[in-house]
């Protein structure tokens, strides 16, 4: 029996080491790139240039150390010998010494032409951090204005900003309206769903949930074509209102799963004591749905800033531009110039990691929304 | 404080009718109980009466109001219900202040009558707790602190105790009894539990089938209840019901059964003397049939024999589950008694207490024919 039970338990163990061995994997695919991006966007242009970003980590490399010229009296078409101060000798014709020799920890390699008759000499040494870090990434990027920095070889260019800042601003501007709107309509109407009896709740339910099909890739045209009648197109009105419509059915079908598992005595209680259905919704039902409210507002806050396709049919280009659309054009005017598309790409990171971490812990909770009684 | 009537209430949800035709006169100060199996209809008509459900006919009366149209806020009532329905983000204090903040009240008014109401529940140190911080039986006693402090006309309590354990559950039932003598207001209490019923009310509305079978005290529900239904569900041990037929032979009226037959005492053949050959129901309660070694005097004796099935000791008696002919029966007899299952006892009815229901009228609400 005890025998068993240890088996069991063996297995158990082995079986939770095997699922956090791929958990640690899928977290190091995912971590491992971003963490690359991250080094990137604070190094030095030239540097990114000539080296990748693991190379800011402690490492060995090669360093010149001496450079010998031929000694007197040695034929460059015969076999060479070059003797380094402290005795070290590298032997070899021409041929052998260009493509490198290796004494102990040295490494000696032969410059250029055979006319040159020099031998630079390299050792295996260790590198710190590479410190060489700077913050002019993110200025550039942000700024609109023309910038300067250094290309591969170190000469300056001068390139027109892409004015992310500005586009920052606007993705705000845009996020914020397309997720508080949709919260409180679909709040309004989930509560309806669940709790208000009028003739034809469960059919307009129905085809409220049935809009979660439609794709918005097919849906993008007429609403552009409406957008235009209503001259809203280019403007944020446009585009809160479009968010707000893709968004309404997920967030009322969410919200009216949590809200129909509040407990019916706590309403019917709230009515005896003299609540009218609006106090009601404000006092209980919003306070009480807090968890998927905040799980709606993580989705419908990355959707909303992470979008390119509705910020661009309808607010196009120009001054209205959003992050996702300057970072897309950054990629086509600048797809060189890794240092400002890994900042940039940073800078469009940071509002979604701050929303995500602020209410990660009702994200949790809230998927579970509906599922679990408690 | 207010009276509460239903008058020819009728509850129809399609083809299901829930209640059907209920008449109640409740008094004002009373405490009614409504009981009844569940299923039964009594919380729907305890929700009929908060304005929860709407009624289909009839009418229901708070005092001289008739309320059919009133909205619940609006009817004066306080309601507990069976999960208390606490708000579970607001503290005890402001879920008892709720319903006052709503009707405007003065701060100052608020914080007394709930300071108040806590005192008198015991709730003083629990007013800034939120209810998942309490007990079940504390939960309890806010509900009724949140009922109390609204000074309703009428108070309704829809199972209020069936959440708790049983020892609570007979601490918070004298605790209810007690709060009614005090605040001196109509309660109606909802109940499946015909212990509780018999132990709060002054009267007691037993229902089935949407039906209010018999509206009388406690004491009259045990005594003379109106039918097989209400006879079967007040007390326990229920009552022992034997199939038999009257049979008149000269001047005597007798009940028989398969396995006995015994004569109905002088005091009362006369009522059953038309009765001649007609099935019957013949009931006696578990307390009325005694080991004849210790019956009490002053009874009438009519012996029978039965066969021990099970015996339960309680100390203070012995439940003894017997058979006579085909039909089983409890007899609660003295603890002296000794008898081993199998074993053929004998064992007397007390005539003077026993009823008999006449089968041939309608069978799901047969008259009482005594």
């Amino acid at each position: 029996m005890a025998a068993k039970t240890k088996s069991y338990e063996a297995q158990k163990r082995m079986g939770q080491f095997f699922v956090n061995l791929v958990l640690v994997i899928i977290a190091l695919i995912f971590f491992v790139p971003i963490f690359g991006i991250f080094i990137t966007s604070f190094r030095q242009s030239e540097t990114i240039f000539n080296s990748g970003w693991w190379e800011f980590f402690p490492h060995r490399s090669w360093k010149e150390v001496a450079e010998l010229k031929l000694p007197e009296g040695q034929n460059t078409s015969d076999v060479m010998t070059f003797t380094l101060d402290d005795g070290t000798e590298f032997k070899g014709d021409y041929q052998t010494l260009k493509s490198g020799v290796a004494v102990g920890n040295y490494r000696g390699v032969y410059h250029g032409a055979k006319r040159t008759k020099t031998l630079k000499v390299y050792e295996r040494r260790w590198k710190g951090f590479d410190l060489n870090l700077t913050l002019e990434n993110y200025e550039n990027v942000l700024s609109g204005k023309k910038i300067t920095y250094k290309g591969e070889d170190g000469s300056l260019l001068t390139r027109n900003g892409s004015d992310l800042g500005k586009s920052f601003l606007n993705s705000l501007t845009v996020t914020i309206p397309a997720t508080i709107i949709p919260i409180l309509i679909a709040a309004f109407a989930a509560y309806g769903f669940a709790w208000l009896n009028f003739r034809g709740r469960k059919l307009m339910f129905t085809v409220v949930v049935a809009l979660l099909v439609v794709p918005l890739q097919i849906a993008i045209v007429p609403v552009l074509q409406d957008l235009t009648a209503m001259k809203l197109t280019g403007k944020f009105l446009g585009i809160w209102l479009s968010h707000t419509g893709f968004g309404l059915p997920l967030a009322i079908y969410l919200l009216f799963n949590y809200i129909s598992t509040i407990p019916r005595d706590i309403l019917e209680s709230a009515f005896i004591d003299g609540a009218s259905n609006f106090t009601v919704f404000t006092q209980l039902i919003l306070p009480l749905s807090v968890p998927s409210i905040a799980s709606f507002t993580i989705f419908q806050f990355l959707w909303v800033w992470n979008d390119y396709l509705v910020a661009l049919v309808t607010l196009g280009g120009g001054k209205n531009e959003v992050v996702t659309q300057t970072l897309a054009n950054m990629v086509g005017t600048k797809g060189n110039d890794w240092h400002l598309l890994t900042s940039g790409a940073f800078v469009s990171m940071v509002i979604p990691m701050i929303v995500f971490l602020a209410l990660q812990r009702y994200f949790v909770r809230g998927m579970m929304a509906g599922s679990v009684k408690g | 404080m207010a009276s509460v009537t239903y008058n020819h209430v009728w509850k129809r949800y399609g083809d299901v009718e829930v209640l059907k035709d209920v008449q109640l006169e409740i008094n004002d100060k009373e405490f009614l109980v409504l009981v009844g199996p569940s299923g039964c209809g009594k919380s729907t008509a305890l929700r009929c009466l908060a304005g929860l459900e709407e009624i289909t006919e009839g009418e229901i009366l708070i005092g001289d109001r008739v309320v059919n149209d009133v909205s619940p806020k609006d009817r004066d009532i306080a309601m507990v219900f069976q999960s208390y329905a606490l708000y579970p983000h607001m503290t005890v204090f402001d879920n008892m202040a709720f319903g006052l903040k709503l009707r405007k009240m003065p701060k100052a008014d608020i914080e007394k009558r709930v300071n108040e109401a806590a005192a008198s529940l015991g709730l003083e140190r629990l007013l800034h707790r939120k209810p998942r911080e309490l007990s079940g039986g504390q939960r309890q006693r806010v509900a009724l602190g949140r009922a109390i402090v609204r000074n309703p006309q009428v108070f309704l309590l829809d199972e209020p105790l069936s959440n708790l354990d049983a020892k609570l559950r007979v601490q918070t039932r004298s605790e209810i009894s007690k709060l009614h003598q005090r605040l001196q207001t109509t309660f109606i209490y909802v109940t499946h539990d015909q212990v509780e019923a018999m132990t709060m009310a002054d009267r007691i509305a037993v229902m089935y089938k949407g039906i209010v079978q018999q509206l009388d005290t406690p004491q009259n529900l045990y005594n003379s209840p109106k039918n097989l239904f209400v006879a079967g569900f007040i007390g326990s041990p229920s009552m022992n019901f034997f199939n038999a037929k009257i049979r008149t032979d000269g001047d005597n009226v007798f009940v028989d059964h398969p396995a006995f037959s015994v004569q109905i005492p002088d005091s009362r053949k006369e009522v059953y003397r038309s009765m001649n050959g007609k099935d019957v129901v013949f009931g006696i309660r578990p307390e009325n049939i005694h080991n004849p070694e210790f019956a009490p005097p002053g009874i009438v004796k009519a012996a029978i024999q039965a066969k021990v099935d099970v015996t339960e000791l309680m100390g203070n008696e012995i439940f003894v589950y017997c058979i006579a002919g085909n039909t089983q029966f409890v007899a609660r007899v003295d603890p002296r008694s000794n008898y081993t299952v199998g074993q053929t006892i004998d064992l007397v009815f007390d005539m003077t207490n026993f009823h008999i229901f006449d089968l041939s009228t309608d069978a799901e609400n047969p008259e009482a024919v005594r």
